[in-house]
């Protein structure tokens, strides 16, 4: 056990704060809006620039060329979080297609996608829910059918995020209707702004229309967005919800949304007293703390299992289901505390924290939901970590 | 940065876990609980040859020289098998002994003293008990100590939050729901403090965190007992463990167990390491360990059905265990309460 960082370490920490801190007024603020808003994307570049994101993606490919030290990135991250200043972009693109086509991609996918994904240029959605294929994805029915050169898709998808901003999708679709169920999806490339494509929004319980649906009639797309092989879809989908899962429960993340509620519980007052002098919330937010400190030691342990390239076992699999609910108790907390104005929400001049508390405890629920169920995760752990049967598949009908 | 046990580390639990898994079977534990005093010397002895009781006295003072991490692990085996022991009065004793002199730790190290511990005054101080100090004596009644049957000494606190080491005592037994271990009020009538220590020198701290390591081997005890219950136990034609209810238990179990061991290895470290926080930590990983704990107390239970219940499969000796660490050295919420005085969320 060894937790202090080597000198060159402890510098590299120093310049990253350095770097955020003195660039802190380049940060975009909440109100700079909008997937492509200009001080967005410059503060994107200029994180790039710095090796602060996309650090460990090739020069050519438009990221910092560095190579791979979890050390590193795991510092940059808690320097973030400690500092609060704006993240750099995330999102499906770059935190899932990137990775694929890094490790899956053909050189010309890597060279016309890859740079302008990074750079917040070229907004991405997924295409792998469907209304009869959520948890178990591996029922999808959108069909591709051959034609020359081209697949015809039809079908549809769902909880589809940023499909009406999005430039292009990554899309599972069936390829082969005759192989078995995990066999025969292809994943495949392809423009939002192809004709046949139709996207409705589904409005939220945030009140924000983030997912969509997706409808695909007589799509015409080229087979050559095919990445890795037709029929090998689900190989190449998996890789990419494994960096899902572990985006989901980022400790770093979760520490900075603590402190932010002791700085809202220290600051805030109620009948002249502050809230954190109230023993009942302060025994909350306590307890709530020994569960932080909990997921931050046991992310220590996936990130040391990572360093030396074994598996984090059960460290690893609870992530998803332990930081995500974590991070809705926090916000769930905010909200009692501020009593009868955590229901404020949208606008007005009695908002807090301009109603982040509220619009995360809800869309929190999306994320517990997301990316496989508690549920789902809760087979996981059980079946793979703890070696305990599978669930019998029901007699056919 | 590696944050993970080292071969060394390893090896030590494992030596204890298979010295227990040899000599404190349930039937051993469930001796015990009956009142069997030879089984519970013999297990002491046992325990005391294999050398942990001075595993945290320096070097120097004739000990091992390992840290309260090391310690935790020991401890955390301790609970695993619902083993009494005096290890824990052992351990707080050597982390403040060396402030009282070096024959103390030295005399832990060789044997030679065998310490009970009694901390209540520092966090539960309670009418018709309270030691006071005069003249370097202490006279008066604490409560719930843990003393070894072969203690020489005992560290002793007083109300206003000092640390005494006196040798004469009167002992009445308490009884809890616990009945694997022993719990005493000690009565002092102006006894003696062979020496004293002004502040409580991160006593309760150290105690507070070996209780999180006990707590944390007791309850991945009464998880694996469910996992493996749930593997071989049938109802309706299958075992109950591929129905999802069941297993999303055990799952739960784990999600709460995992982060919670990394917590009690955390605080041990930082203790170790004079890190800033390691007060703060220690107090999380109590009042933390003791909500999981309970948690998992209740849910391996569950998972065992009726059977879970009965005394036939001795798995209340564990929720026991879990039940009665939850309160020692300070409930949950006292725990939580000395986290948030140390980080100036309310004045101390």
């Amino acid at each position: 056990m060894e937790l202090s960082l080597s000198p060159e370490y402890e510098a590299f920490r120093q310049d990253v704060n350095r770097i955020l801190t003195e660039n802190a007024h380049l940060a975009p603020g909440p109100e700079d809006r909008g997937m492509k808003n200009p001080k967005r994307l410059a503060w994107q570049k200029f994180l790039i620039e710095k090796g602060l994101t996309a650090r460990t993606i090739p020069k050519e490919y438009g990221g910092y060329g560095a190579e791979p030290d979890l050390l590193k990135s795991r510092i940059i991250a808690e320097e973030f979080a400690r500092t609060g200043i704006a993240r750099p972009m995330g999102g499906q693109g770059i935190s899932m297609l990137v990775p694929t086509l890094l490790e899956l991609g053909t050189p010309e996918q890597k060279e016309a996608y890859i740079r302008p994904t990074l750079h917040g240029e070229m907004i991405w959605c997924q295409g792998y829910s469907e209304p009869g294929a959520g948890s178990d994805l591996a029922a999808l029915r959108t069909a591709a059918v051959e034609d020359g050169d081209d697949f015809i898709i039809n079908g549809q998808k769902i909880w589809t995020s940023t499909a009406k901003q999005a430039d292009m999708i990554f899309c599972l679709v069936r390829t082969d209707p005759d192989a078995k169920k995990h066999h025969g999806i292809s994943y495949v490339l392809f423009p939002m702004d192809t004709p046949g494509i139709e996207v409705r929004p589904l409005v939220d319980m945030t009140e924000n229309a983030n997912f969509n649906e997706v409808f695909f009639t007589d799509v015409r797309v080229p087979q050559s967005g095919i990445v890795f092989e037709k029929n090998k879809g689900w190989q190449v989908a998996n890789a990419t919800l494994t960096h899902e899962r572990g985006m989901l429960g980022d400790p770093n993340a979760t520490k900075a949304r603590f402190l932010e509620l002791v700085e809202l519980m220290k600051k805030e007052t109620m009948n002249g007293e502050r809230l954190i002098d109230n023993p009942l919330l302060r025994d909350r937010l306590v307890k709530l703390q020994g569960e932080v400190y909990a997921m931050q030691a046991n992310g220590l342990r996936v990130t040391t299992a990572r360093l030396k390239q074994e598996s984090a076992g059960l460290a690893g699999l609870i992530v998803k289901l332990q930081g995500c609910e974590l991070n809705h108790q926090i916000a769930g907390l905010a909200i009692d505390a501020l009593g009868e104005l955590g229901i404020l929400y949208g606008d007005g001049d009695h908002l807090r924290a301009d109603g982040s508390w509220q619009w995360r405890y809800m869309y929190d629920l999306g994320l517990i939901i997301g990316g496989g169920t508690a549920q789902i995760q809760k087979n996981i752990i059980s079946e793979r970590g703890l070696g305990m049967p599978r669930e019998p598949k029901p007699a056919k009908v | 940065m590696e944050f993970a046990l080292s071969e060394d580390q390893r090896m030590l639990q494992d030596s204890i876990s298979g010295f227990l898994k040899d000599n404190a079977s349930l039937d051993t534990i469930r001796k015990i609980a009956d009142g069997d005093a030879d089984a519970k010397a013999t297990l002491a002895a046992g325990l005391s040859e294999m050398g942990i009781m001075g595993l945290h006295v320096p070097e120097a003072a004739g000990g091992s020289g390992l840290g309260l991490l090391e310690a935790c692990l020991v401890q955390e085996a301790l609970g695993y098998a619902v083993t009494p022991s005096g290890f824990l009065a052992a351990t707080v004793a050597a982390h403040v002994l060396p402030n009282a002199g070096e024959a103390y730790a030295e005399g832990v190290a060789t044997g030679d003293m065998v310490f009970g511990l009694s901390l209540t005054e520092l966090s539960s101080r309670r009418d018709l008990a309270g030691l006071t100090l005069k003249d370097g004596h202490v006279s008066g009644k604490t409560l719930l100590a843990m003393v070894p049957d072969s203690a020489t000494h005992v560290l002793t606190a007083d109300t206003d939050g000092g640390l005494h080491v006196v040798d004469t005592w009167s002992a009445t037994a308490m009884r809890t729901i616990d009945r694997t271990r022993t719990f005493q009020e000690l009565g002092f009538d102006h006894a003696k403090c062979e020496a004293s220590m002004a502040q409580a020198d991160g006593a309760l701290e150290a105690a507070r965190l070996l209780i999180a390591a006990d707590t944390l081997g007791a309850a991945q005890a009464m998880l694996d007992k469910a996992v493996e219950y749930a593997k071989e136990r049938k109802q309706f034609g299958r075992v109950i463990g591929s129905f999802q209810a069941v297993k999303h238990l055990c799952a739960e179990m784990t999600a709460k167990l995992e982060p919670a061991r990394a917590l009690v290895w955390h605080a041990a470290y930082a203790m170790d390491t004079g890190d800033p926080e390691a007060a703060v930590m220690a107090n999380l990983a109590k009042a933390h360990l003791a909500e999981v704990g309970t948690f998992v107390a209740k849910t391996s239970t569950e998972v065992h059905g009726g059977m879970g219940f009965t005394d036939l499969l001795g798995l209340h000796y564990w929720f026991k265990r879990i039940g009665v660490n939850r309160q020692l050295f300070g409930s949950p919420e006292q725990a939580r309460h000395s986290a948030a005085e140390l980080q100036g969320f309310v004045a101390a």
